[in-house]
């Protein structure tokens, strides 16, 4: 049986672990709170870019723009999948989500030649040792995440796409639903789907002049919206992330605090339990004298 | 119809917005020279390359960088779509400096292969641009 010393020095471990949960819940909620922030201050380039996109394909036929050209293979054919989880763990089933979603991917897709990309120190020790070939990988995402990260993930995605290598790319990511809620999507990057412009916002009869030309500026816009796509990737995977360390470092405090109270309980038993066996010995002690 | 009076800016990198305001008169770096932008302007879709832009709201001027992207032109209204951009105030001067610095280096000594000395030229573009808008929002302050 403990000794009510053992029992004191458990509930104070439980007690500094359950601080530090409860520091990293307040921590990941403020980060959360930023996060959110630039998701959203994303939307109003991604909104612009489409109205320009769809005004221009009035003036040109988009299909024949490499990015945007469907291929015999898109559906069947090489796939480049990009898995983006965090660098840290502490997060729930963050992590976990995304690298059994590429599992899942590739045991239904043996028949297609898979290379995979991978974004996030999770992923690249977890989705590394599968055998199956990595294209890149790009860990220690700083804490700001800017358009020259995306670049730099979006760049050999675009390559391979335009020389032929891939027939296809796919982000993997964690999408931020709710602060309770995150999901992973896949979702198609190449050859990259225009979404559709929102109700009342058609794309405008202007007749416009381009300068240089339309081929060239649609070639400049498809370019940065590939790249704003994988930056929206990577800030909703940043802000799920922190929804999911938060939601995870809350039930810790709150699994501690009734480990505590379990503890105390058990610890108050044991000292009544002594108390009790002291009066009685002191009681027989006296009847005996 | 009557020409507008003002041109709507909507100004946007894909990390931020920059700028959202009503405006006066804006000139832009387009990949063929830089243009001004007048209320009533005729529709035009622009390529950017990297360089300055101010756009002017009464007697004020602002200064901006544009690394790249594009721009929409419409009589009343100019959507700025840039790669990367910063507004004067927010320039890092001794990040700037210092990139001009060891670009400068490199260049001295051509012994890299031609496509590090062409990322070379980029930088020391970035970094000039970047200097020259944060001095010339410096002298306005000054008057």
């Amino acid at each position: 049986m403990p000794s009510l010393i053992d029992m004191r020095r458990r509930i104070r471990a439980v007690k500094s672990t359950q601080q530090i949960t409860k520091a990293m819940k307040m921590v990941a909620a403020s980060k959360l709170r930023r996060a959110q922030e630039r998701v959203i201050a994303t939307r109003p380039f991604a909104g612009q870019a489409r109205q320009v996109l769809a005004s221009i394909a009035s003036r040109v036929d988009p299909a024949a723009h490499p990015l945007l050209a469907r291929r015999a293979g898109t559906e069947t054919g090489a796939t480049l999948l990009i898995a983006i989880s965090a660098d840290r763990g502490l997060c729930g089933s963050f992590n976990t989500n995304v690298i059994k979603t590429v599992g899942s991917v590739l045991r239904e897709n043996t028949e297609r030649p898979i290379s995979l990309g991978l974004v996030g120190r999770k992923s690249r020790d977890f989705l590394g040792r599968r055998g199956v070939p990595v294209r890149f990988d790009y860990v220690n995402l700083p804490k700001v995440i800017t358009y020259a990260e995306a670049e730099a993930i979006a760049n050999p995605a675009v390559s391979d796409f335009i020389e032929g290598k891939v027939d296809s790319v796919h982000l993997i990511y964690n999408e931020f639903k709710s602060v309770i809620a995150q999901k992973v999507v896949v979702e198609q990057l190449l050859p990259f789907v225009p979404e559709p412009v929102a109700e009342g916002q058609g794309p405008r009869t202007a007749e416009y002049l381009f300068e240089p030309s339309p081929e060239r500026i649609l070639d400049v816009l498809l370019q940065r919206l590939v790249v704003a796509q994988v930056l929206r990737a990577l800030l909703e995977s940043n802000a799920a992330f922190f929804a999911a360390q938060m939601t995870a470092m809350d039930a810790a405090t709150r699994n501690s605090r009734e480990m505590m109270d379990s503890l105390t309980l058990y610890m108050n038993k044991l000292r009544q339990a002594a108390i009790t066996r002291e009066i009685i010995e002191v009681v027989s002690g006296s009847q005996v004298s | 119809m009557a020409l507008p009076t003002h041109i709507r800016l909507e100004f946007v990198t894909p990390e931020r917005a920059i700028a959202h305001d009503e405006v006066d008169e804006l000139q832009l770096p387009g990949e063929e020279g830089a243009f001004g932008v007048l209320p009533g302007h005729a529709p035009l879709l622009a390529a950017l390359r990297t360089g300055e832009m101010w756009y002017r709201k009464g007697g004020d001027v602002h200064y901006a960088f544009i690394d790249g992207g594009f721009a929409e032109v419409l009589p009343d209204r100019v959507s700025i779509m840039a790669q990367v951009a910063e507004r004067a105030e927010d320039i890092d001067l001794q990040r700037a400096e210092a990139a001009k610095l060891r670009a400068e280096n490199r260049l001295s000594r051509p012994t890299a292969a031609d496509a590090d000395a062409e990322r070379t030229r980029i930088a020391m573009l970035r970094a000039i641009a970047r200097l020259s808008v944060a001095q010339r929002s410096r002298q306005r302050h000054h008057h």
